[in-house]
């Protein structure tokens, strides 16, 4: 291949680097490796790790613990799905893009959206481009973000928005659900976004408040980072929100310690024309057969270039079609009952934990996730429940962690996956440590 | 040929026409056995979902059949030579994909105690490692989604530390060969962007950068090899001018598969270059995701890296997530928990696999293969710039003019031969560019059947065979698609039909 260049060796074909910057040797790092040592190397550390399968485990805080059907995890890694780039050859992307096209639709369906996008990267960054979004439709600047927010998300949004020179009026965390957002509506504000079940679980509904943003000439997004409660809880497009962000990793996605997931991003028809992200749509191909395509990309970034709706190019396919799969496998029958088990399974443990000593349930409501006010720091009560092999929930302090007022506070979960075993165990568990 | 022949079902042979799922809806019907849930009195309050939702329903029969349908509609690296230049479509070895799943690093929550996911902090810092030696960085920002969430990051980083000096400057100025994101990023970060051109050798235009180099540019983005397959053999200059003002250099890294091991980044005066793991790093592309871009950061740059990081300490890591648990001055926080954990697993496993030696190898042999492309097709096509080239070789469509075919037709013609086609017009500083980057994948049997197909096509589209090519593709089981009209009147969601909603 060398005497079809004409170069007498590798080395010549970097000779536009500069001589000084080119390295002779291979550099200081280990030399090739076969499968069975990778492996092994890799399952060190993965050993070291608790993993949720392997104890009581009751974490949420947005990421959720499901059961992931077999067939979904084994579709997704058909080299056709797997390796494929983004769909810009429509002709031999059909799979692809018939997924997107019918992962979009399940999308607007729960969400009782008009339309939605093909992925973000995940439910913050998809909170952040909502809160940006309507700042671009109604030209204001002003960004009202609840207390029901997950803080990750708040902390996103409030990272590009600073950069964007909007303003992020942060209100304080709500535990209690009570908090009156209505009031904080000027005619600067772009937007109030709020999240249902929100971050301490409470759900609420948001109808008077999607009504009170209408008025003020402000739009209601509304952040969803449990989906499977979307089965039972009424719809964000139900309530009248203008733009959901949501995190679909509950569905066909495992834990990953957070991550790839992936973003889900709905809107009313009339805002599509400012949506960031990829659209799949439907057309005809030169026989007039039922096809689809990327469309409407003139308000992306390859095109548009600085004047663009978002910088987003990659987004997280694959993890979609993993959402898509399982949600075509639940169905309507299938979806809805998960969701009522999920909610029965976190009654159950609710009942069962507000009658300890020293614990108590804060929540009137809530999905599949809750709020305890323990008699100690949360913290140090799900480290030494961890030293009992019991991974208890996510102390609020964890993420809030200047605000001392809510160092007692322990969010827990429960979903499908939770058995009647592991909440004994915990209910020992707490017992003890409390 | 029998490629007319009618079939009753519609199907033909393998290719089977597939409904979407919302036509094949058997309501009440599910692929899930889930147990029935016990009765308690509901905690939801009034908020209560009313109503169908109008998901399908389908057998677990019905949707493997589905998905197996449409997967074999897609074109694959794993089926066929995807050329797509500034894309990296190289081998996704499986042992990654295995090792994702260890339930030991798939089945982790990342807000668990720190301490029960010590290994987790260990395979993030040893990715880390990776990544600054090969980068010859300081430090890396691991939590952006992906490239362009990468170039934010970076960008954010560099305004941050130019904040801290206490001027955030107005500029940022991006080659005109870049690729979209860049420009989406700056304006993103709050800068206005200008356009450099590219000289006659297809690099940046030094004397036009210089002229516009003033105190008030925050940061030039760069990409190198740029997206014209060359080195810009400048960069040090380039460097040099505009650290002169104060300003930074940002790489965009897409294109780092032609230099692992052979040239450090850090040793060009970069000061800051986000890494895409899905191309450089062989985690698979997944018909649109996820990636990962990973941000390595000069010394001066790393106390503005966005949160959360992860620290050796004593023996063991820990995770800094909050602004005061650390040294540093992180501007703030770009996506929920940790970054694209699952990822970051992959690409350890392919770093691992290669060595040190193996991915100096696989840049080497990405390179060869490019340029064996150039010699062995720069005499039929044209070349709007002379080589070599690095791992991606730009030809422009002069060699069509006058054919009638254009550079889509000839796109649409490689589909029919069983290539996926180069990336087209892209970038922007040739006209009716195809620029095709084969990786270090292909081997030379595999090249030399690609050359062989591009040489026929060139020629019949030469001799005035102008009907194939505005026909093809012919042998998909679609034909050209219209996007005009899919565009004009957008239909986004399967919707029920109406007339069969009022029967």
């Amino acid at each position: 291949m060398l005497a079809a260049i004409g170069a007498d060796s590798i080395e010549e074909l970097f000779k536009d680097v500069p001589a000084a910057a080119l390295l002779d040797e291979a550099m200081a790092l280990p030399p090739h490796a076969g499968e069975l040592e990778v492996e092994r190397a890799i399952s060190v550390m993965a050993d070291k790790n608790l993993h949720a399968g392997a104890v009581p485990f009751f974490l949420g805080a947005g990421n959720y613990r499901h059961h992931i059907p077999a067939s979904a995890d084994h579709l997704i890694q058909r080299g056709e799905f797997l390796t494929a780039y983004t769909p810009y050859q429509p002709e031999v992307s059909q799979g692809t893009l018939q997924a997107v096209f019918e992962f979009q639709t399940q999308v607007a369906l729960i969400t009782d959206m008009e339309v939605a996008n093909a992925s973000l990267y995940d439910g913050a960054t998809a909170c952040s481009e909502g809160a940006m979004m309507a700042c671009r439709v109604t030209r204001r600047s002003k960004v009202i973000l609840s207390g029901s927010v997950h803080p990750h998300y708040g902390e996103v949004t409030r990272t590009n928005a600073q950069f964007m020179d909007l303003q992020v009026e942060t209100l304080p965390a709500d535990p209690f659900g009570s908090e009156d957002l209505a009031g904080h509506l000027d005619e600067n504000t772009a937007c109030v976004v709020v999240q249902n079940p929100g971050f301490f679980g409470q759900i609420r509904d948001y109808t008077e408040l999607a009504q009170a943003c209408h008025d003020a000439g402000a739009l209601l997004v509304m952040v969803v980072n449990e989906v499977v409660s979307l089965g039972l809880v009424k719809a964000p497009g139900a309530m009248g929100a203008d733009i959901v962000a949501a995190e679909g990793q509950s569905l066909g996605n495992p834990l990953t310690f957070g991550g790839p997931h992936v973003g889900l991003f709905a809107v009313r028809e009339r805002l599509l024309r400012q949506m960031p992200g990829r659209l799949a749509g439907e057309t005809v191909d030169e026989d007039g057969k039922r096809g689809w395509v990327l469309t409407l990309s003139t308000r992306e970034q390859h095109i548009r270039r600085e004047k663009a709706t978002s910088n987003i190019c990659t987004n997280s396919g694959l993890c979609a079609l993993a959402f898509t799969i399982h949600l075509t496998l639940l169905g309507e029958a299938g979806f809805t009952r998960l969701a009522k088990l999920n909610h029965a399974k976190a009654v159950q443990l609710a009942d069962r934990l507000d009658v300890l000593e020293g614990v108590e349930v804060i929540n009137d409501t809530f999905f599949n996730e809750f709020t305890l006010r323990l008699a100690k720091p949360a913290a140090a009560v799900v480290e030494a429940l961890a030293e009992r092999n019991i991974l208890a929930g996510v102390p609020v302090s964890r993420l809030l962690p200047s605000d001392g007022t809510l160092d007692n506070l322990l969010l827990v979960a429960a979903t499908e996956t939770t058995k009647d075993a592991d909440v004994d165990t915990l209910c020992t568990g707490l017992a003890e440590v409390l | 040929m029998a490629d007319d022949l009618q079939t009753i079902t519609g199907h033909r042979g393998l290719v089977m026409e597939e409904p979407l799922i919302f036509e094949q809806d058997a309501p009440g019907r599910t692929a899930v056995d889930l147990p029935e849930p016990p009765d308690v009195a509901d905690r939801l309050g009034s908020a209560v979902r009313e109503g169908p939702i109008g998901l399908p329903g389908l057998s677990e029969p019905q949707v493997i059949r589905h998905y197996l349908r449409l997967s074999q509609k897609n074109f694959s690296i794993d089926a066929g030579m995807y050329p797509l230049g500034s894309c990296t479509m190289k081998h996704n070895p499986r042992i990654n994909e295995k090792l994702a799943r260890l339930p030991g690093l798939a089945g982790i929550h990342p807000l668990q105690p720190q301490s029960t996911v010590q290994g987790a902090f260990e395979l993030m810092a040893v990715t880390a490692e990776w990544l600054t030696t090969l980068t010859g960085m300081a430090g890396v920002a691991m939590s952006p989604a992906a490239g362009a969430h990468g170039e934010l990051t970076g960008l954010m980083t560099i305004r941050a530390a130019l904040e801290a000096a206490g001027n955030a400057r107005k500029r940022v100025l991006v080659p005109e060969s870049a690729h979209g994101t860049n420009p989406a990023s700056a304006h993103m970060c709050g800068y206005s962007v200008e356009s450099i051109p590219a000289d006659e050798r297809g690099r940046v235009d030094l004397a036009a950068f210089k002229e516009n180099l003033t105190d008030d540019v925050a940061a030039i983005m760069i990409t190198n090899p740029n997206t014209c397959g060359l080195f810009e053999n400048e960069i040090i200059q380039i460097a040099e001018a505009a650290h002169a003002v104060g300003a930074y250099v940002y790489c965009d890294g897409a294109n780092f598969n032609a230099i692992v091991g052979r040239v450090r980044p850090g040793d060009l005066g970069i000061d800051c270059m986000h890494l895409n793991l899905h191309k450089t790093f062989s985690t698979p592309h997944g018909g649109g995701g996820p990636g990962a871009g990973p941000v390595v950061l000069s010394e001066a740059l790393m106390p503005f890296a966005p949160l959360p990081y992860v620290i050796r300490e004593g023996e063991g890591f820990r995770l800094v997530e909050h602004a005061e648990d650390g040294d540093g001055a992180p501007y703030g926080r770009m996506k929920g928990f940790h970054g694209q954990f699952g990822v970051f697993v992959r690409a350890l496993a392919y770093m691992m696999s290669m060595g040190a030696d193996g991915l100096r190898q696989a840049s080497s042999d990405a390179v060869l293969n490019a340029n064996y492309l150039l010699a062995r097709l720069s005499d039929l096509l044209t070349l709007p710039f002379p080589g070599p080239c690095m791992h991606e070789v730009l030809f422009d469509d002069h060699f069509l003019h006058g054919t009638g075919v254009t550079t889509l037709d000839f796109a649409k013609a490689m589909i029919d031969e069983g290539f996926h086609p180069m990336t087209m017009y892209f970038p922007l500083v040739v006209h009716g560019a195809l620029l095709m980057e084969p990786t270090e994948t292909e081997s030379k049997e595999t090249l030399d059947q690609f050359i062989m197909t591009i040489r026929s096509l060139a020629e019949r589209a030469r001799d005035g065979e102008v009907d194939h090519f505005k026909q093809a593709p012919r042998l998909t089981p679609w034909r050209r698609l219209d996007e005009t009209t899919a565009a004009r009147s957008p239909v986004l969601r399967w919707r029920p039909d109406l007339p069969q909603a009022a029967e």
